[in-house]
């Protein structure tokens, strides 16, 4: 028999994540710090729509780009809340999560050849799914002494002609970062002078603490070079509904759409009615939502002072990204160690890069009750081993 | 600070105030010290448990009465509602808009106590027009917390 499989796919290595999922999964009892998905339940209003919405009947397909209603409620909520204008007709699309927007936009937009660069660490799919559409990933390895921000003098460096799209993932998962809209203006002129693309993954736009999220397309020049990202399942604890969407220019949406047709037909119809009242109604909740994260993000980070874990202060997302260089071991064994020892899963760092070596990706997004157990239980294991240090 | 103090303790009153200084990012005196101001006023009244007697053996009876009453020359419903609050048996007393004027949370070991109280306090009280006795049969929710047990989490234990 020949062989049945595409040689790229193949290799592609599979998310690091998975591996360590494997590892977890064997360990009954364990207690986790390691999902990137809200611990809310998504607000009953919302769900009420969705079974609504079925007990109605609506159980067709909708048109291929979404819920006219839909888009009309995303375009607004964008202008309301970061000050770009999208027109729901042609410039909105709603995908099956933020996941399928940057698969099909990545899709509409590579040649052969085009290198697309990825601040790392960063989420897993940017890598293969850049790979896929005939792409040629370029990391750019993040400095914890930038608190993981992407700067001009680290863009610049890996820039070469055949760059064509920046993938901007801020706030970020893993770590947390955020950048300010001070820090994108230095991007902001890199990207309009080199000629260059943006897709930017704002999916925890509405998780930053201490100063609202700006987004790239809001600045003068960069809305027609902007693939902007988001969706419902961090902001509106919605993860299991894949709801997602993107916003572009014209020119760049019509050709994801065509994709997207082909692919996906629509996403899925309840959802996107449940996703109509998270948008009419939904800002009360965010808003508790936000606070509670907050709140346990402040916990964490004074718990990883006393324990002797060095850890820059995140200001979004809901994760930790505390350093356990001075260990000596590496994240994978630190991870594993942890685990086997006191039955704690966390993510290793190198699950989002191999400049993750080094570091944990911490969840809070666990009641106040699991983390003190988590916290006591990783306290224990540091203690352990600086007394046999 | 007040609000957000107040939104932790009203579903927690146990937290530790070392706890709760670090989650609002507060240090520990100045949290105490405006726990302390808010007892003080009034504003913060009495620390109470969220107790679901259904999973004890206490018998417990609980009834909601509806209450009509007329306000008297120099005597306004505050008055009234004294003379009602002042009973061991009353929990709660609200002065309510609509078709009747107080509800009354009433707590009693049987049926039969809390009959008697209804027939032999609240009803020949001078200004008490009318009332209506409903028993509590089943409490889901209360104080903002449902009493069922609480689900497990369900989440995958690692996801990207």
């Amino acid at each position: 028999m020949r062989n049945p499989l595409s040689d790229r796919i193949v290799e592609i290595p599979s998310s690091g994540i998975r591996k360590f999922f494997d590892i977890v999964s064997e360990m009954k009892d364990a207690i986790s710090l390691g999902v990137g998905e809200p611990d809310f339940d998504t607000p009953w209003h919302i769900r009420e729509e969705g079974i609504y919405s079925l007990e109605k009947g609506r159980t067709f397909y909708t048109s291929n780009a979404g819920l006219k209603e839909l888009k009309v409620e995303i375009s607004s909520y964008l202008s309301r809340r970061f000050e770009v204008t999208y027109d729901p007709e042609h410039e909105v699309i709603v995908t099956v999560g933020g996941s399928e927007a940057i698969d099909i936009a990545l899709r509409a937009m590579l040649n052969p050849g085009d290198e697309v660069l990825i601040p790392q660490p960063s989420y897993v799919s940017y890598v293969p799914c850049t790979i896929l559409a005939n792409g040629v990933p370029v990391t750019i390895d993040l400095d914890e002494k930038d608190q993981f921000k992407l700067t001009k003098q680290k863009l610049l460096e890996k820039i070469t002609p055949k760059t064509k799209i920046l993938i901007l993932p801020f706030p970020n998962n893993p770590t947390g970062a955020v950048m300010t809209a001070e820090e994108l203006k230095d991007i902001v002129e890199v990207v309009i002078e080199k000629d260059l693309f943006v897709i930017s993954d704002e999916i925890y736009a509405e998780l930053t603490y201490g100063g609202d999220h700006t987004t790239i397309a809001s600045f003068p020049g960069m809305r027609d070079r902007t693939v902007l990202i988001n969706g419902f399942s961090k902001s509106y604890a919605m993860t299991g509904w894949r709801l997602g969407y993107a916003t572009a220019p014209r020119v760049i949406l019509e050709q994801m759409l065509k994709i997207h047709q082909f692919a996906i037909m629509c996403a899925p119809t309840a959802s996107q009615y449940a996703a109509v009242a998270a948008l009419r109604d939904g800002d009360k909740d965010v808003q508790v939502m936000r606070e509670s994260y907050d709140q346990r993000r402040r916990y964490l980070v004074h718990a990883f002072k006393e324990m002797g874990l060095e850890c820059f202060e995140p200001h979004g997302a809901f994760y930790l990204f505390p350093s356990i260089k001075r260990f000596g071991m590496t994240s994978d064994e630190f991870a594993t160690r942890l685990l086997r020892e006191e039955k704690v899963a966390v993510v290793p760092g190198t699950a989002f890069g191999d400049c993750g070596e080094g570091f944990l990706r911490i969840s809070y997004a666990y009641s106040l009750k699991n983390l003190k157990e988590a916290l006591s239980r990783m306290d224990r294991f540091v203690k352990n081993l600086d007394r046999k240090a | 600070m007040r609000e957000k103090i107040l939104a932790i303790i009203e579903k927690n009153s146990r937290i530790d105030l070392k706890d709760l200084a670090v989650l609002l990012g507060e240090n520990e005196t100045a949290i105490a010290n405006e726990i302390a101001e808010m007892e003080k006023e009034h504003i913060i009244c009495g620390y109470h448990t969220l107790i679901n007697w259904d999973n004890t053996s206490d018998e417990k009876v609980v009834a909601l009465i509806e209450v009509k009453v007329t306000p008297q020359r120099g005597m306004g419903f505050d008055k009234i509602a004294e003379r009602i609050y002042q009973y061991n048996e009353v929990n709660a007393v609200y002065l309510m808009s609509g078709s009747f004027d107080f509800t009354v949370f009433i707590e009693g070991k049987t049926m039969r106590q809390v009959a008697q109280f209804v027939s032999e306090k609240l009803s020949p009280m001078e200004s008490v027009l009318s009332t209506a006795t409903h028993f509590v049969l089943k409490k889901y929710k209360d104080h903002g917390t449902v009493l069922a047990e609480e689900t497990p989490d369900e989440r995958m234990l690692i996801t990207p």
